[in-house]
């Protein structure tokens, strides 16, 4: 099958699905128009305003091209074979029960003391879901509500939170910002909306695991994350549960707000579906992420583990425009087979003393090909700026590629940045190292790696590095040799 | 234990080991001696299974096992542990994390429990005072900005944790002030046992004042081209090895 025929395949795939379903009630036929905006917002009872706010997206994305600059290949895409609205799975798709469902999902939902029922609920079981009366999910929403913390699906945010939703969407990443938000912006179909109020510490961390109303968020999710003054949240995503998505192209956008002397931690282990060994399949994860420290003294911090996917375009992107703001990024990406990424992360310093750290871990092997793309904007007000960048690589074997691409525009000259880079291979040497102590090379190449990424698993929730950890390995199995 | 007959090997089509016979029995120190380029690195590394070196005759059995046939770390299941000469430094890796890993992967190849985090703590602890390494250098990245004595405490306590039955010293004297010689040298002896060989490649007589071997060989072009006792070594020191390659050429 050439190239072409693939993507056409996969495409089809939705395509087929499309058809399965019931196409009345809950899923469009493939193409994109403005019938179809309008229906999707009619389908989510949408205000008028939002409907205008996806039309003006929708016509704007028309005239806009998609990118080109990344370092990755793929053949194009044809955006009318793609069915812009699904509504959940049908229940026999699912596993039929917690028997079916990887085992290492279960201990995880084990340590974190969530009861069977629920397990069943988060690992997508098709059972008609029954709560015990102190379920997990119920405690976490009392005490969420209690907070004041709101916490929920961004469709739903649209109903009981209009002003607020009004407020925010959009103006951290505005409808015309690039072709991947414009097209979300235009058909995104949920996602999840977080309001942490003034002086409030979320009570927990919120992770995708808890926001069971809304598992199947499809492929053009839409976040937003607003912390008022004085909050903090930590923001959970991803999680590692099995992806049975087989959506092919996966347009997110993240936007995070933070006033002042708020902090947003946003975590995310990604594993989406990458494809098999000949580079056939797996989803172009085309994603837009930014956070705004509009107040002084805010920070947002983004930590990614990047594992999955055919194609990575993504960079989580702080603005620092409060005054003493601070941004960071810290990534581990990890590419094989034939798995492509260019990520990394724009720090944009507009107020004065912002500060910004990029600490970037990026690991290829197999014929994966890697490259970290960066930009620090130090603007003309942003007085006595700092930022530093580290950015690592690691090829494993010798037919992958690891490519690095900063960028630096500095418009004040009280600005201090400092780069570091180095590149290096799994050597000999610290293999033999390590197996003549006894540890396999399989093992011995996982912990040499565990350790590269050190940095940034550090950075991970406690719950989180132990499954990032894990993805590793797994991810590595077979990368040597 | 250890039996090497006829051993040949090559380094990138150089022949380094021309024929080396050697046997080592249990609980013996030996100690390989010669002068640079002899090929005493290229036999540690053969022995411990280093890829690059490539065997092109002979044999090396290890309590009766062919170990040319075994992997790096199977080897070190069987209990063969190489002290490098240069340890290479692995950022960010935990150094006794990754000793345990090894360790247990071994006994569980032995079949024993593998030891949990506490009790696996408190053999370390003991260990490292064996040597006397400073308990911070326990949760640094493996050789990670450690100096040049460090690296090769760090070896011997390694060699302390995972108790092989044959310890092969490259070199471990190299690079050592006096201080730190005694340091490693009072660990090496406390680690003889009858169950346990150990063989010392070194250029100085002044490790053998210390760790007191049962045999010497001299090791040069490829060949042990004689064994003896300690005394042995104290000749080698007085006379250097030219001597030894006459009688050699000359018998």
């Amino acid at each position: 099958m050439s190239e072409n025929a693939q993507v056409e395949h996969l495409v089809d795939k939705k395509y087929e699905a499309g058809f399965v379903t019931d196409i009345e009630s809950d899923t469009l036929p493939p193409g994109l128009n403005e019938d179809v905006i309008r229906h999707i917002s009619a389908m989510k009872n949408e205000p008028e305003w939002l409907l205008d706010w996806r039309l003006e997206a929708f016509r704007h994305w028309q005239t806009m091209h998609e990118p080109r600059w990344a370092h990755v290949n793929y053949p194009p895409i044809d955006y009318q074979a793609i069915s812009y609205y699904s509504a959940p799975k049908k229940k026999e798709d699912g596993p039929q029960s917690l028997d079916e469902v990887d085992p290492k999902l279960l201990e995880t939902y084990k340590k974190l003391g969530i009861p069977l029922h629920e397990q069943e609920m988060l690992a997508g079981v098709a059972v008609d879901a029954v709560f015990d009366s102190v379920s997990v999910a119920t405690t976490f929403k009392g005490k969420l509500k209690d907070a004041g913390v709101i916490f929920c699906p961004i469709s739903e945010a649209v109903q009981e939170f209009p002003e607020l939703v009004k407020q925010y969407l959009g103006t951290v990443v505005p409808t015309g910002d690039n072709f991947y938000a414009a097209l979300n912006s235009a058909v995104f179909t949920d996602g999840s909306f977080v309001y942490i109020p003034k002086g409030v510490r979320c009570p927990m961390e919120l992770s995708t695991y808890f926001r069971i109303n809304a598992s199947n968020t499809g492929q053009f999710e839409r976040t937003l994350i607003i912390a008022d003054e004085s909050s903090y949240v930590s923001y959970l995503e991803g999680c590692t549960a099995p992806q049975r998505d087989e959506n092919q192209l996966h347009a997110a956008v993240v936007e995070l707000v933070a006033m002042d002397d708020a902090q947003i931690k946003y975590s995310t282990v990604q594993n989406w579906y990458p494809g098999d060994e000949n580079g056939v399949g797996g989803i172009y994860n085309f994603v837009t992420k930014r956070g705004d420290c509009r107040g002084a003294r805010s920070k947002i911090s983004w930590t990614q583990v990047e594992t999955g996917s055919a194609i990575t375009w993504k960079y989580p992107s702080c603005v620092l425009r409060g005054d003493d703001s601070v941004g960071e990024f810290y990534s581990v990406a990890l590419t094989k087979m034939h798995q492509q990424a260019d990520t990394g992360t724009k720090m944009v310093h507009l107020g004065k003393n912002t500060r910004s750290t990029i600490v970037s871990k990026g690991i290829s092997a197999g014929f994966g090909q890697q490259s970290y793309r960066g930009l620090v904007h130090i603007g003309k007000d942003a007085t006595g700026a700092r930022n530093h960048t580290q950015c690592d690589s690691l090829l494993i074997g010798s037919t992958c590629g690891a490519h690095t691409f900063p960028y630096v525009e500095v418009k004040n000259p009280t600005a201090t940045m400092e780069h570091e880079a180095t590149t290096s291979r799994i050597g000999e040497d610290q293999l033999f190292y390590c197996k003549s102590r006894g540890i396999a090379e399989e093992d011995a190449v996982n912990l040499i790696v565990n350790g590269f990424c050190k940095d940034v698993f550090n950075e991970l929730p406690m719950e989180f590095a132990v499954e990032a950890n894990r993805l590793m390995e797994v991810s590595l199995e077979g990368a040597v040799g | 234990m250890l039996k090497i007959e006829n051993l040949h090997a090559s380094v990138d089509g150089k022949k380094i080991l021309k024929g080396i016979d050697l046997t080592i029995k249990s609980g013996e120190v030996h100690a390989i001696m010669g002068p640079n380029g002899s090929g005493k690195s290229t036999l540690s590394n053969v022995i411990a299974g280093r890829d690059g070196y490539e065997v092109t005759e002979g044999s090396i059995l290890f309590h009766g096992q062919d170990l040319l046939a075994m992997e790096p770390e199977e080897r070190a299941w069987a209990g063969v542990f190489l002290a490098f000469q240069y340890p290479v430094e692995i950022p960010g890796v935990n150094n006794v994390y990754l000793l345990k890993a090894g360790l247990n992967a071994r006994r569980k190849h032995l079949g024993l429990a593998e030891l949990d985090a506490m009790e696996f703590m408190q053999l370390v602890r003991e260990k490292a005072r064996l040597v006397e390494l400073d308990q911070a250098f326990l949760s640094r990245g493996v050789n990670e900005g450690f100096s040049g004595g460090e690296k090769k405490r760090n070896e011997i306590f390694q060699m302390a944790v995972l108790e092989p039955n044959l310890a092969i010293l490259d070199e471990t004297d190299s690079g050592l002030d006096i201080d730190a010689l005694r340091v490693v040298a009072n660990g090496v002896n406390a680690l003889r046992s009858a169950d346990r060989s150990i063989v010392m490649v070194t250029h100085y007589q002044r490790l053998l004042d210390y760790i007191e071997p049962d045999v010497v060989h001299v090791l040069a072009e490829g060949k042990v081209l004689k064994s003896g006792d300690k005394s042995l070594a104290l000749e080698l020191e007085k006379r250097g090895y030219d001597w030894v390659r006459e009688e050699a050429a000359n018998a």
